[in-house]
């Protein structure tokens, strides 16, 4: 993951205690420490558990997605979990010391394969796909009109978002807010096309929605409640 | 093209309207999270934003329901 870390969240709300207090294991997340901070043969055997742990998850992620993959052979898919599994392999053991026991290490190192097998399946799925332009993005946003049972509000507000895509965000804002929020175009996916990673297109993606509710505020306009999350 | 839902495009142009934590930390926490969770105790207030994330950025929303899937199995 990138360095870049988005703080949004008031500071001093986190739960700072949890994470610096001085770590306590239980049981079986001391073991797994133990064994692979271990020499020789038991720290093989153990990273050779740890690989079929990530191995577990890498898979459980490729059967959760594989309906969104129907061009895919199993043996491809299969491929996709194992160089998951090789890849969170490596950042776990790199990560160790991270580890501080607020959960348990399965749980703690199955993130790492989750995260490996979601990003290769993202991009294999857009692979050889372009990333839509300006033009066609515009299209599918103006497809987005209110029905006739619609708020008229909806309309009004629909109306001020794009006026401020267009005029308050800045080039590269526009193309990521476009490309994620209208195209649908994986986040991981936008990252490698424009060599960023997804923690600093969040952070653009942040600061266009910022600017974005700005401008719906300057022209006195609320999303209303029936823009909230049920 | 088809016509998308308008409510579903703004809540994915103007984003959550809660403070939020971004993906970085949101990795760096979402095992605890999960944990969390699952023990029925207070995550939002462990851990506050990473809820508002998830809302607004579908990768670790996609992340967090596979972690809490498999940590429920485990």
């Amino acid at each position: 993951m990138s360095t870049v870390t988005l703080r949004a969240v008031e500071p001093g709300t986190t739960d700072v205690a949890a994470t610096q207090r001085k770590p306590s294991f239980d049981d079986e997340s001391r073991a797994w420490l133990d064994d692979l901070l271990a020499k020789c043969r038991r720290k093989d055997e153990a990273i050779s558990r740890l690989h079929a742990l990530l191995l577990r998850a890498a898979r459980f992620e490729v059967a959760r997605r594989r309906v969104t993959l129907p061009h895919l052979r199993g043996d491809e898919l299969d491929d996709i979990a194992l160089e998951a599994a090789d890849d969170a392999l490596m950042s776990v053991l790199r990560r160790l010391d991270d580890f501080r026991g607020l959960s348990r290490f399965s749980t703690w190192a199955y993130k790492f394969a989750l995260f490996e097998a979601a990003v290769k399946l993202r991009k294999r799925g857009w692979q050889g796909r372009e990333i839509p332009l300006e033009p066609e993005s515009w299209d599918r946003l103006a497809s987005a009109q209110p029905g006739p049972d619609d708020q008229v509000e909806l309309a009004g507000l629909l109306e001020a978002v794009r006026d401020g895509i267009a005029n308050a965000l800045t080039p590269h804002q526009r193309r990521v807010l476009l490309a994620l929020a209208v195209d649908g175009v994986p986040i991981d996916v936008v990252a490698d096309r424009l060599g960023s990673t997804r923690g600093a297109l969040y952070k653009t993606l942040h600061d266009a929605r910022r600017k974005l509710r700005a401008h719906l505020t300057e022209r006195g306009l609320a999303r209303g409640q029936w823009l909230e999350e049920s | 093209m088809e016509r998308r839902d308008p409510r579903e495009m703004l809540r994915g142009l103007l984003g959550p309207a809660a403070p939020e934590v971004g993906c970085d930390t949101c990795f760096d926490e979402l095992d605890r999270f999960v944990e969390l969770e699952l023990a029925g105790e207070n995550a939002d207030a462990a851990i506050p934003g990473l809820r508002a994330h998830l809302a607004g950025c579908p990768a670790c929303r996609e992340e967090h329901e596979s972690l809490l899937a498999l940590a429920a199995e485990a």
